[in-house]
């Protein structure tokens, strides 16, 4: 938010209402919208601790802002990435020019877990493969902006950009008032017309849609009632649903009803237990052929995972390059793959300033954070680097911005990032916002909500 | 809808009924316990309370041969190794409903998650503190907290139906098995009807059902089981009657069937028991003998909740 | 030659299930050693559908029984014309990557001592090409594990077979996998029919094998088990990359029941 040491203009309203409110009325504030949180039931549930899978994620009340001049170059980036990463899609299961071209390795593709032989050839409606791309944003200047990683699976976190906004307006009407906000709430509208745009050609009239999740234990899922609610969908489990002759059927009690797209947000490897894992009961036995002979359309598509892998990304300007003929308009973090010999060398002499992530590792698991551990960590890490070198890359930490954020001793600056979510089908379409998350603790970089981060609204102001 | 929408909403609304049961059940063995002599000479009304609330193997495995009260009260209250315990009870109708939280409205998710929340809190309190009184009336408040919010809110559509028939089917089963409690587990021998022993005992469990003061209204004057059982079985104005409870199963399948326009076996079965019902005399149930009236009612009632599962795809396909 | 082909597989259910649903793999491709001349799946009672071709060309159809049903009896019967290709696979038109069939599964990969056995039978071969490489990976395996029926199961990987030295065609074609794969080459599963009569075929009629992509040639079947290429006593029906995923039948039934399954194959010569 500092411009310097002077504060962004965007800001300027915000501070001058933090200023002429007391701290007890803030902190009054806070109360409220925690409290507006616990009763609405968002939660989410944190792996690896026990106890009670039920949290609440915490919110700031301080929102982070966007000039609408800022964002246009913002979208046009994300729109060209999710772009790019589509047509990559496309190509690597069909024929994979740009592993010919020799710009991508081949066996970074092919031999890549996320990699699913079981989709080659397939063409689903409009070309998509990814129909949600999120895309994972720091910002480190004014005009630049740095791509951490991208999501084209199933990225989470929109209930929270929607729950967050609607918390705001709800709790500061007047600020709502004085600025001009580009609204959010038509995302779900937005998505749900995007679905039904991917419908298969068999699809006479109306395509029935569908949200497909691993049901109530899994920790997105009040994210995903949330978004079946907000679309008008149903939210089904695999038992729900059946295959016979060429399509997919959910049972309902009035009797079996032709479902034509799938939003799932279940896992490739749960999908169907008679193409992927056998003992899946999560997914529907029979799905993957239907889809396959065109009768249902999956979103995202089985196999989307290979453009978002962590060891791909480093090829993403490339694509952007082969498939779009541009430009990048945001860059990617400079990165080292230990596979690399030379790479490897440089990461493990410099471990102590990079930040280490694992390949297929999601969450802010597994990393390291080298200027923030000790130096026993570091050796330690540096050992499981040399264990499998392949499954590691590294980039150095960056000079994230920071955000006002409340904490107990008042408004400080905090290191937030932000996930925008973009919407692939017939058209191409980046929600003017998105998820901003804040690292909670001092000095931390580390925004994950499982590893103590929070979340913020993000508002994109009218010029 | 969906049919895992229907049978969640089906078993949400027979859990939070039969959490009330186990509750009403409590009652009664609590009242019973507080009769002087009670303990000596008669079978242990605990024990019959166990076998009424259908886990009596259960509770033989964990606690032994002996029904003490503090075990029967861990028992039915709060033991998660009982599946129709209090705690269990409210716990499954919590996880269906969290699994159709769209489904529910808020107003529903809020006495739903309430009582859940309430009850964490009642586990953490030391269990001198949870007098099985208090525990009694929370959990039927509950039971009427979230039935409230369904009628002042719930949309009167297909999922309002399966809630009804989840209430209905469960609320008949739960009469019958009180009244076959009172009447064929607890009462000692034939010269004990008439005594205070065997008033009191009818009074405590018109108590328990709540119905203490409608009975009165109704029929005044001296209990006899004709009376009660007429009240129980047959008078279609009481809430808690075999009757009643058939005919707003049969009410609710009809429903369905014209929103749906087809009927299933389920309304076969209905249609024909409510006719039975109706047509009886309280002397046909005497004369059947009101144990085995009892038990065949049961039996008819799961089926008809068999019939209403597979009539709508109700379970795995 | 020309070859007939009846294969039953017949699921008996001790309880009704309730659904059935199927994936078949069940009808061979045209390639240059191999000609359909009639072929046919059926089950009384099933509904087919959601048919298509994979990436890796083969032809993948879907069958669901509703229930109850307590027994399914799925018929396959077929005529074919073989010709002697020497086991490379031509005229078969696929798109996936050969470099897809560098990853193992559990089943397929690679331990020290598959890798062992792929290194030893390599150390004494010269700078000769991916085709005698395949050759003598598939002596080792034939060498290391005994065609033994009933000392394996279908779970059973390449790692155990060779292990315990034993095994029938499945664990030959993984373990010829794992070696293929350990040094680099390209490979996978592939089920067919086998021609037996006579003293040198050993297996089943129903039988699996491995093919390996050589550079220059493409996919060229080994079948360890019996020591030779695929020839024209040889019916190819799919391929995969191990037996789970190149399954001719892969199922879920739903119900309470328990499944039992017996199969026929029955493979004959035409005059």
């Amino acid at each position: 938010m500092y411009d310097g040491k002077r504060v962004r203009p965007a800001y300027a309203k915000l501070l001058d209402w933090v200023e002429s409110t007391s701290p007890e009325a803030l902190s009054q504030k806070q109360r409220q919208a925690e409290a507006l949180f616990r009763r609405i039931g968002i939660t989410f549930a944190v792996y690896g601790e026990g106890g009670d899978t039920e949290r609440l994620i915490p919110f700031d009340m301080m929102p982070r802002v966007f000039t609408e001049y800022e964002w246009r170059r913002l979208e046009r980036g994300v729109k060209q990435r999710a772009r790019a990463l589509n047509a990559f899609l496309y190509d690597v299961y069909h024929r994979a020019e740009i592993t010919r071209a020799g710009i991508i390795p081949a066996d970074l593709v092919f031999r890549n877990e996320a990699y699913e032989p079981a989709v080659v050839g397939i063409d689903p409606p409009a070309g998509v493969y990814s129909h949600i791309v999120g895309i994972d944003l720091v910002r480190t200047g004014p005009e630049e902006f740095f791509v951490l990683e991208d999501n084209c699976r199933t990225p989470s976190g929109v209930s929270y950009m929607l729950e967050n906004r609607e918390i705001m307006m709800r709790m500061f009407p007047d600020l709502f008032r004085a600025t001009r906000i580009a609204p959010v709430d038509d995302y779900p509208d937005r998505l749900r017309r995007t679905l039904a745009s991917v419908a298969p050609a068999s699809c006479e009239g109306q395509p029935v849609s569908v949200l497909l999740s691993p049901g109530a234990f899994n920790s997105a899922y009040y994210e995903h009632s949330f978004l079946a609610d907000q679309m008008g969908i149903e939210l089904v489990e695999g038992q729900d649903l059946f295959v016979q002759g060429d399509f997919v059927y959910m049972r309902t009690t009035e009797g079996p009803k032709r479902v034509h797209v799938i939003y799932r947000r279940l896992d490739d490897s749960f999908l169907d237990p008679l193409c992927f894992r056998p003992e899946s009961m999560l997914g529907v036995p029979g799905l993957m052929n239907v889809y396959r002979s065109g009768g249902v359309a999956i979103a995202s598509a089985p196999g989307a995972g290979v453009a978002d892998d962590k060891a791909v990304y480093i090829y993403v300007p490339e694509m952007i390059r082969f498939y779009l003929g541009e430009e990048p308009i945001l860059k990617n973090v400079q990165t080292w793959k230990c596979a690399d010999p030379s790479d490897r060398k440089f990461v493990l002499e410099n471990l102590a300033d990079l930040v280490v992530k694992e390949v297929h590792g999601s969450g802010g698991y597994g990393m390291l954070v080298g200027p923030k551990s000790t130096k026993e960590q570091v050796a330690a890490y540096a050992e499981r680097i040399k264990g499998d070198p392949a499954a590691f890359i590294a980039q150095p930490t960056l000079a994230l911005s920071t955000c006002p954020t409340f904490v107990d001793e008042g408004l400080a600056p905090r290191h937030v990032d932000l996930r925008p979510f973009c919407l692939v089908g017939r058209e191409v379409h980046l929600c003017p916002g998105g998820l901003t998350r804040v690292a909670l603790k001092e000095g931390s970089l580390v925004v994950n909500s499982s590893q103590g981060g929070g979340v913020k609204d993000t508002w994109v102001l009218a010029d | 809808m969906l049919s895992r929408t229907a049978e969640n909403l089906f078993w949400l609304a027979r859990y939070m009924e039969r959490a009330e049961t186990m509750a009403r059940l409590l009652e009664v063995g609590y009242r019973m316990g507080l009769m002087p002599s009670a303990g000596t000479g008669y079978r242990n009304e605990w024990a019959s309370l166990v076998s009424a609330a259908g886990s009596a193997r259960g509770f033989g495995a964990k606690f032994g041969e002996e029904f003490h009260q503090r075990d029967v009260e861990t028992w039915l209250f709060f033991d998660r190794e009982n599946p129709s315990s209090v705690i269990s009870c409210i716990e499954t109708a919590r996880q269906n409903g969290r699994a159709v939280r769209t489904a529910l409205t808020t107003e529903m998710w809020d006495a739903l998650n309430g009582a859940y929340l309430d009850l964490r809190e009642i586990e953490r309190r030391p269990r001198s503190e949870a007098l099985l009184p208090e525990l009694c009336e929370w959990t039927k408040r509950q039971g009427a907290l979230f039935r409230g919010a369904t009628e002042g809110t719930h949309l009167q559509n297909d999922g309002y139906d399966f809630l009804n028939l989840g209430w209905y089917l469960e609320r008949g089963d739960n009469t019958a098995r009180l009244l076959d409690v009172k009447y064929y587990v607890l009462l000692p021998t034939t010269d004990m009807v008439g005594g205070s022993i065997d008033t009191y005992q009818w009074t405590t469990l018109l108590r328990a059902l709540s119905a203490y003061r409608a009975f009165h209204w109704a029929y005044g004057g001296e209990y006899s089981p004709r009376k009660i059982a007429h009240f129980l079985i047959l008078n279609p104005a009481c809430p808690r009657s075999l009757l009643h409870c058939l005919d707003t199963v049969e009410y609710h399948l009809d429903r369905l069937a014209k929103a749906y326009g087809s009927r299933t076996a389920a309304h076969d079965r209905a249609e024909a028991a409510l006719g039975e019902l109706t047509a009886a005399k309280v002397e046909d149930v005497i004369g059947e003998g009101l144990h085995e009236f009892l038990t065949r009612f049961v039996n008819q009632n799961a089926a008809l909740g068999q019939d209403v599962a597979d009539g709508y795809l109700f379970g795995i396909q | 030659m020309r070859l007939s082909v009846r294969h039953t597989t017949i699921y008996r259910f001790d309880a009704p299930m309730r659904f059935v649903t199927q994936s078949h793999r069940l009808t061979p491709s045209t390639c240059t050693s191999q000609r359909i001349v009639a072929w046919e799946v059926g089950a009384e009672g099933a509904v087919f559908g959601a048919s298509f071709v994979d990436g890796a060309g083969d032809r993948v159809t879907t069958m669901t029984v509703e229930g109850p049903v307590e027994r399914i009896d799925v018929t396959v019967t077929g005529e074919v014309e073989t010709f002697d290709a020497a086991g490379v696979l031509r005229g078969h038109r696929e798109i996936v990557s050969p470099r897809t069939y560098l990853r193992p599964t559990q089943r397929t990969k690679a331990n020290g001592a598959l890798g062992e056995l792929a290194a030893g039978a390599l150390a004494a071969a010269g700078e000769e090409g991916d085709l005698a490489r395949a050759h003598l990976l598939a002596a080792a395996v034939a060498e290391a594990i005994a065609y033994a029926p009933g000392t394996t199961e279908a779970h059973t990987t390449a790692a155990e077979a060779l292990e315990q030295g034993r095994g029938v065609c499945q664990d030959h074609a993984h373990a010829m996998i794992a070696l293929a794969q350990s040094v680099g080459l390209p490979a996978r599963y592939v089920t067919g029919y086998l021609l037996t009569g006579g003293e040198e075929g050993i297996g089943e009629a129903s039988h699996a094998w491995a093919e390996l992509h050589v550079e220059g040639l493409g996919w060229v079947g080994f079948d360890p088990a019996n020591r030779c290429c695929p020839d024209d006593r040889y019916i190819r029906l799919g391929s995969g990359r191990d037996a789970l995923d190149a399954a001719p039948i892969r199922g879920v039934s739903r119900g309470g029941g328990t499944e039992a399954m017996d199969v026929t194959v029955v493979v004959a010569a035409q005059q």
